[in-house]
């Protein structure tokens, strides 16, 4: 009798956790939702609902301004991407593998940009480059991405290094592969996981980044966050909404994509590692 | 074996590998860290200029009532948000922790993935929803509550929520990781042992969960108080934050000095509690994203 009496109790804090839950979910989704919703609404400014338009979506090509702030985010987030994924997979397992003087140092000074807040570093940059007479611009802002993307992507990648690897990586030397052959047939397979995670990581938080963008960015371009901030004042555009939305669908479909190859890489090393 | 060998072997591939991130982290971390510590102690000139002479004046103005009421107000905003997302968070992670593994991990993704929305455009959307014409106060006059629409944006309230739900994933992340390794046995024992539910909690969960507790603590807490972007959208330039301060500076003002001193205060504030943080915990065991 005790023991359907607790099956009740349970149940029933199940049932509390999940409409708990569920209105969390819903407070997150919410701005999504509004978001995508007035994308379709018939009016140049969105104060309120105003009918049902697909405008929006066919206008939003022929605004230069829009686009051209796209591209430069695009741009950054790739070079960014590839800057940090490129020095964070061999500093990973550098900073792994050989023991020098200073690398508790090193590994240390990765989680300032990590923990301290976004505005120091990019006011510490900027006052920095100002100084130095560094021009800003594209190069500035790269550098503010990278500064913020190379930890993610160490730790990120550092995670998936397994002790293994190393008597594998040593086994390839003993036959006979070059360091570089080792490297490419061996070590990045092993950790590649790690490195699309690090570099789908890098992307959003280059293309999402509003901090490091809008100050160290020059006079001329601005990207697309930074666009988006300096619109506030007057309202943004309902053209906005619907490049959001069809970024917010691209993204999800390259995740969705990732995980996919990921678990069919994992099942293909499963295999082999039967073979 | 010889030296060079060594060299060759061993030398040569530590600096090509941990070379890179090792020159970039001491050029664009370390480096201009110090430097901004070092023009905080300056002072600034009539024209906005640095004047390279020691002196403490930009942490005397920090104290001045109008910056320290700032810091402040910042200061409370970011422990309210942080308290709310502890106190909202951690039964919401004790759920997902008590859910089977395949689908923990699911909710999990699912925290995600309003996060990939860019964080301007979701915080815009409390405005469109929360704005004079807006479906919240339309619906409140529909409804008869409200006669006239009510002045809901560009207010602390507002930025609140928009801090919160921009910090929740942060706090629910860390908490979620360490119940999940709370060992149900443990739970058992003390429930064999005669312990109620509330004591259990108390005495071993709440406990046990603490360095994730810290962890969210820490991930909410900071970046609440350096935060621009939210004050920015949803408080109109109304409600201003230090972030905001800092940010401003670099307009018609031009005080580095000042700026440099502000930042060294969130520096201050952060290592503080990340020292008080590795009391409990290793750093290596933060989860942070």
């Amino acid at each position: 009798m005790s023991n359907s009496k607790l099956r009740k109790k349970n149940n029933l804090s199940n049932l509390i956790g999940m409409i708990y839950s569920l209105a969390i979910y819903t407070v997150l989704y919410i701005p999504v939702l509004v978001m995508m919703i007035f994308s379709f609404n018939n009016q140049r400014y969105n104060y309120y609902w105003n009918g049902f338009t697909t405008q929006w979506y066919a206008k939003l090509f022929t605004n230069s301004t829009v686009i051209g702030s796209l591209w430069y985010s695009v741009i950054i987030a790739v070079l960014a991407t590839l800057i940090s994924v490129t020095i964070g997979t061999i500093g990973a397992l550098g900073l792994r593998k050989y023991e020098f003087k200073g690398r508790k140092a090193i590994n240390n000074m990765l989680y300032i940009p990590i923990i301290v807040p976004e505005i120091v570093m990019a006011v510490a940059l900027l006052i920095v480059f100002m100084k130095v007479g560094f021009a800003l611009g594209m190069g500035s802002i790269l550098i503010g991405h990278c500064t913020f993307c190379i930890p993610y992507a160490v730790v990120t990648i550092k995670g998936r290094i397994s002790g293994d690897d190393y008597s594998l990586e040593e086994a390839s030397m003993d036959l006979g592969a070059s360091r570089i052959q080792t490297f490419i047939n061996v070590t990045l397979p092993s950790i590649f996981p790690g490195v699309m995670s690090a570099a789908f990581l890098s992307f959003t938080l280059s293309i999402d980044d509003v901090v490091m963008s809008n100050m160290l960015s020059g006079a001329k371009n601005s990207t697309l966050p930074v666009l988006i901030l300096s619109m506030n004042k007057s309202g943004v555009t309902p053209d906005i909404n619907a490049l959001t939305t069809i970024m917010i669908l691209i993204i999800v479909i390259a995740m969705i994509l990732n995980n996919k190859i990921n678990n069919a890489l994992k099942k293909r090393r499963k295999v082999e590692g039967i073979l | 074996m010889n030296p060079k060998s060594n060299f060759t072997r061993k030398t040569l591939p530590a600096i090509a590998m941990a070379g890179p991130v090792s020159l970039w982290m001491i050029l664009f971390v370390a480096l201009p860290m110090l430097y901004i510590i070092y023009i905080s102690f300056m002072s600034r000139g009539v024209f906005g200029e640095v004047v390279y002479e020691f002196s403490l004046d930009s942490y005397k103005t920090l104290l001045d009532s109008t910056y320290f009421k700032v810091i402040i107000k910042s200061i409370r905003a970011a422990a309210i948000s942080t308290i709310l997302c502890l106190l909202i968070g951690y039964p919401f992670s004790y759920y997902i922790a008590k859910q089977p593994k395949e689908i923990a991990s699911k909710l999990i993704m699912l925290i995600m993935i309003p996060f990939w929305t860019n964080s301007l455009m979701r915080l815009n959307s409390w405005l469109l929803l929360f704005q004079t014409s807006g479906p919240v106060n339309k619906f409140l006059q529909y409804i008869g509550f409200i006669e006239s629409p009510l002045n809901l944006i560009y207010t602390d309230g507002l930025v609140m929520v928009g801090l919160i739900t921009s910090m929740l994933p942060f706090a629910v992340l860390p908490m979620y990781s360490s119940i999940e390794k709370l060992s149900k046995s443990l739970l058992e024992a003390s429930a064999d042992l005669g312990a109620s539910r509330i004591t259990t909690f108390i005495k071993i969960t709440l406990p046990l969960t603490f360095p994730g507790i810290i962890s969210s603590i820490i991930l909410v807490f900071i970046p609440s108080l350096g935060i621009y972007t939210v004050t920015d959208m949803l408080g109109g330039g109304k409600v201003l934050y230090i972030g905001n301060i800092i940010k401003n500076q670099f307009g018609a003002i031009r005080n580095w000095p000042l700026d440099a001193a502000l930042s060294v205060l969130l520096i201050v504030i952060t290592g503080l509690l990340i020292f008080i943080y590795t009391r409990f915990a290793k750093i290596e065991d933060m989860e942070v994203l």
